[in-house]
């Protein structure tokens, strides 16, 4: 016999009130951030890293705009959905951890608008 | 109720080496989240211009700076490899003690060397004449 009510049943969502969709997206973030990451440090070591001009060249070119943007948005997202999981496991005070993963939202949000906002002002003349 | 029964914690099983691959991960993933910050600064001095640039990239030269360089780049260099270790896992396959350990290792292997080459390859980059942190 079940004690799960008809609705939570529906919804399939375990105790935590939510379903499986923090573990899923940091999954698909993971597999996105392979080829994303590994893109970049290749691209990275193979470019003359002290000049200015060569790597606003780089960078200014749309396809490597677009990779940079998508490399920042999904490294926020698996890194923020990563500190979560630390800070639920570690911090035990209740206002302590609220305001843990408040600031970790805000460090995280703030990063990405900003490492995009860096890409676009290089790229949009 | 501070006198319920606790269920068994880690404490309670002998040391495996794979342990503290898994914490590994963590400490690592946390460093890299640092690192991302990092990266974002780098692209912002980039952003701002030619001056702000040099600036952040002579920072970037100090020796306290290519010290952390190097722990920046070993985290991210084992959490991208044990990463796909735990992606394979998530599939269902090598979760037997033994494949667990042989990947561990296999693990650690890649990781080393990778971290090794993107330093070597990273201070041609930067125009170290001397390779290695100090």
């Amino acid at each position: 016999m079940s004690l799960r009510t008809p609705l939570s049943k529906v919804l399939g969502r375990g105790s935590a009130g939510e379903g499986s969709g923090h573990w899923w997206m940091q999954r698909v973030t993971a597999v996105a951030l392979l080829p994303l990451t590994a893109w970049f440090v290749i691209s990275l070591l193979r470019l003359p890293l002290q000049s200015y001009d060569e790597m606003r060249g780089w960078l200014g070119q749309p396809w490597v705009a677009v990779l940079c943007t998508l490399l920042v948005f999904t490294l926020a997202w698996h890194s923020k959905l990563g500190v979560e999981v630390v800070i639920e496991d570690y911090v035990h005070g209740k206002g302590a951890k609220a305001g843990l993963m408040l600031l970790n939202i805000f460090v995280h949000v703030s990063a990405a608008v900003a490492g995009i906002f860096a890409i676009l002002r290089m790229t949009v003349v | 109720m501070d006198q319920r029964p606790l269920s068994p914690h880690l404490g309670v099983y002998k040391f495996a080496y794979t342990m503290s691959l898994s914490i590994l991960h963590r400490i690592t993933g946390c460093a890299a989240a640092v690192g991302f910050l990092l990266f974002v600064w780098w692209l912002m001095a980039l952003a701002t211009g030619p001056d702000s640039y040099a600036r952040a990239m002579q920072c970037l030269s100090s020796p306290l700076a290519k010290l952390l360089l190097v722990g920046f780049t070993f985290s991210f260099v084992y959490h991208f490899c044990n990463g796909i270790r735990h992606l394979v896992w998530d599939t269902g396959r090598g979760l037997e003690r033994a494949q667990a350990r042989r990947s561990g290792a296999v693990v650690i292997i890649a990781a080393l060397l990778l971290t090794a080459l993107v330093i070597w390859l990273g201070c041609q980059a930067m125009g170290f004449s001397q390779p290695g942190p100090v």
